[in-house]
């Protein structure tokens, strides 16, 4: 427990967000260092076969890719906007291997490498921020539902989902390709919101088997974590009766190993879990965001030593588990993965204007298809005339 | 004094008036401190009142309006920022069954003197949630004022006189027009009352209605009419609830004919109370039933369609030679 300021009944501000919390504090839970040194620890931990690892750098070099892709496309008003990842990799990469194909997701905004890991196409990715779509993907294709932009929201659609698995029997039957959980993402700025709360006491009435996964990357926009909690947030699973933990959510293997570990206790028909994964925002909120209005370099710079992706490649290479051959192709296919994305988001045609009136019910109603038609008399009008130029 | 100014800066310079006038005024909102708001409405106000008075929320919005509501029962008078048109729903709630009925229930003995201040409509390219027009949701309940702004000037004005009132006050801003057109502000002027209309071009032919983000849009299409021999009256609404509809009728007993334009979607948007009103109460001005333009009855678009979605300098203008066509 935190001790109380003598002046009140808070705990102690220093305590919670003070130096010794800076790395994420005593409970945080890690398996490779920042410089790269494999630690273990004696609840959770796993093997990880060279392959895995070396999948992980790869993993992760490619979301960052997609990344400063789709930040240079917006820079270029290929985008409308991008909600970048950057530095938050390990925590996605971890989360999203950790899934098993019968296990589902409920995305936020910024789960671009959780997308990665369901197969989705990141061409549907830019789509979405390009403003052609609101995601074109199928969200039962991929186990993967639609970002969700309202903060919070799809808490409660991942508890519900959670609800619909133990009702289908896909909950505790002891078989591994048969037992599901879901997965809900959300932001530490998003656990103060109404729904993420409620979902909580849902999943814990009804002992639903979702994982909460709060990548906790220290700013909801300009707010600091201070203003949504004065405890770390892992610790108030506790108060809604399910178990909370605290990963470094910048070593991909904590967070995978985490992840896998509350994902069987969901499968296993033993509820819900939050997992605070503890990272950090380095780029802007999103490309519209100016980040030097509210907060200190310093602190960006103090988590570029904590990089994802810089201490799997030390650990890769000081015990040979990748070769330069190794790197040099996944640096070649992140260029090419550039490429292509440069070249499908450019080529990415404007929908169709009539298609603004589809799907808004199952089937069309009489009063939409008569002001869909008057729309599409009104535009023949033009034909031959200069649009837009009079009457 | 007089200078140049965006509405930006005027709902800025209107809500740091308000404050020094006041000291019972408080901002809350997320990123309403440091950064001053996504859209900088509120820019160096907590640098210059502190943080007891602009206050960075907690990301909650009933949590913003509930607790807005306990401030104001205590005396203060909150101005609330909500950070797009649809974040306001997590406080719908709190909007339309405690701050909207608290005087009512209370016979009067409570006050709500609070302003929710919401940037609306569409036409910056944002991504889905962002470019909505829900004020037709707010104007339908009783005990809430509803209020569009449309320029800077009316910006600088009106956010002081919704702070002043004693009702709580929707506040609407067109986001797209925050850092758009410069105005004049001449701040020794008397400003017209809160909640009246105002013809904004005189004509003859047609009247015009608008509020927020269409205001401009009627005006060049009045501009473009005019070039063709038609000449456009155009009303400014200003208020949404309650409606000034003496501008309105005058108006229409005159040019017979009427227009409204918002982006909302037409079906029971503001056009159609409007339209019920006019025709209840100038049936025999009419020459031609009153048209109404407006954003389709779909949820809003992808924003590469926005332009189609939104109504208009070429939709006004087809209404109008609607109208003339009876
Ligand atoms: C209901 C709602 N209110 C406000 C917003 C605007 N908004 C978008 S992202 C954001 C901050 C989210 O912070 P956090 O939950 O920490 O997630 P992060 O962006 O850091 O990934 C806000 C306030 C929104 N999208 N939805
Ligand atoms: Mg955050």
């Amino acid at each position: 427990m935190t001790k109380q300021p003598a002046s009140g009944f808070g705990p102690d501000l220093a305590e919670v967000f003070g130096p010794s919390q800076q790395d994420g504090g005593p409970e945080l839970i890690q398996l490779l260092t920042p410089e790269g040194e494999r630690v273990h620890h004696p609840d959770i931990d796993v093997d990880f076969p060279e392959e895995q690892l070396r999948g992980f750098y790869r993993d992760m070099v490619l979301t960052r890719r997609i990344d400063t892709e789709a930040t240079a496309l917006q820079r270029h008003g290929e985008l409308g906007i991008w909600a970048q990842l950057l530095g938050q990799e390990a925590a996605q990469i971890g989360a999203g291997r950790a899934l098993r194909p019968q296990d589902y997701v409920f995305p936020t905004y910024r789960e671009h490498g959780v997308a990665w890991c369901r197969g989705v196409d990141p061409l549907k990715l830019l789509g979405l921020f390009r403003g052609v779509d609101q995601g074109s993907w199928d969200p039962g294709a991929n186990n993967f539902a639609l970002y969700t932009i309202v903060i919070g929201a799809q808490c409660l659609h991942a508890t519900g989902y959670a609800m619909g698995m133990q009702r289908d029997g896909v909950v505790g039957t002891g078989d591994p390709e048969r037992d599901a959980a879901v997965v809900a993402h959300f932001g530490d700025g998003a656990s103060s919101q109404g729904d993420v709360n409620e979902a909580f006491i849902f999943a814990a009435s009804y002992n639903a088997p979702v994982v909460f996964f709060c990548q906790n990357n220290q700013w909801a926009i300009s707010e600091p974590i201070e203003r949504q909690s004065r405890i770390p947030l892992y610790q108030r699973a506790l108060g809604f009766g399910f178990p909370g933990v605290r990963v470094d959510g910048n070593d991909v293997l904590a967070t995978y190993a985490v992840t896998q570990a509350a994902l069987q206790r969901a499968r296993d028909g033993q509820g819900p879990t939050l997992v605070e994964a503890y990272t950090y925002r380095m780029g802007a909120h999103t490309t519209t965001d100016d980040p030097t209005r509210y907060r200190l370099s310093d602190d960006v710079e103090r988590w570029k030593l904590k990089d994802p992706i810089a201490r799997v490649e030390v650990y890769l290479k000081r015990n040979g588990f990748a070769d330069e051959a190794f790197f040099d192709s996944v640096a070649d296919e992140a260029d090419q993965l550039g490429a292509t994305l440069r070249e499908g988001c450019k080529a990415m045609p404007d929908p169709e204007p009539m298609s603004m009136f589809d799907h808004v019910y199952s089937e069309m109603t009489e009063e939409l298809a008569a002001q869909r038609d008057g729309y599409a008399a009104y535009l023949e009008s033009f034909e031959g005339a200069a649009v837009g130029g009079g009457h | 004094m007089t200078q140049k100014i965006t509405l930006a800066k005027g709902l800025n310079m209107g809500l740091r008036k308000a404050m020094e006038n006041d000291p019972k005024v408080l901002i809350m909102g997320e990123d309403v401190g440091k950064l001053g708001g996504v859209f900088r409405i509120t820019d160096g106000l907590q640098k210059d009142f502190g943080e007891d008075r602009v206050i960075d929320s907690p990301l909650a919005e009933s949590g913003i309006v509930g607790t807005a509501v306990g401030m104001a029962l205590r005396g203060y008078r909150p101005v609330v920022e909500i950070q797009f048109d649809g974040f306001v729903y997590p406080a719908y709630d709190q909007i339309v069954c405690q701050v909207a009925k608290m005087h009512f229930r209370s016979q009067g003995k409570s006050k709500m003197p609070m302003v929710i201040r919401i940037p609306f409509g569409g036409g910056i390219g944002a991504v889905e949630h962002h470019s909505e027009s829900p004020e037709a949701q707010f104007a339908h309940t009783p005990g809430l004022k509803v209020v569009a702004c449309s320029n800077p000037v009316d910006g600088y004005w009106m956010i002081q006189q919704a702070i002043a009132s004693d009702d709580p006050v929707i506040f609407l801003e067109p986001k797209r027009q925050y850092h758009a057109d410069k105005a004049e502000l001449d701040d020794t002027v008397t400003p017209d009352p809160l909640f009246t209309s105002r013809v904004v071009r005189t004509g003859t032919d047609v009247t015009v209605l608008a509020y927020g983000p269409m205001v401009k849009t009627v005006m060049r299409a009045a501009e473009a009419a005019a070039s063709e021999g038609k000449s456009l009256e155009v009303i400014d609404l200003r208020t949404l609830s309650p409606l000034d509809m003496g501008p309105v009728l005058d108006s229409v007993r005159r040019t017979g004919r009427a227009v409204v334009a918002h982006e909302a979607h037409v079906n029971l948007g503001m056009g159609a109370e409007i339209s019920a009103r006019i025709t209840e109460q100038c049936f025999y001005s009419l020459e031609a039933p009153v048209l109404r333009v407006g954003g389709f009855d779909a949820p809003y678009p992808p924003s590469r369609l926005e332009e189609n979605y939104l109504p208009d300098l070429d939709r006004v203008l087809d209404a109008v030679d609607h109208s003339l066509s009876f």
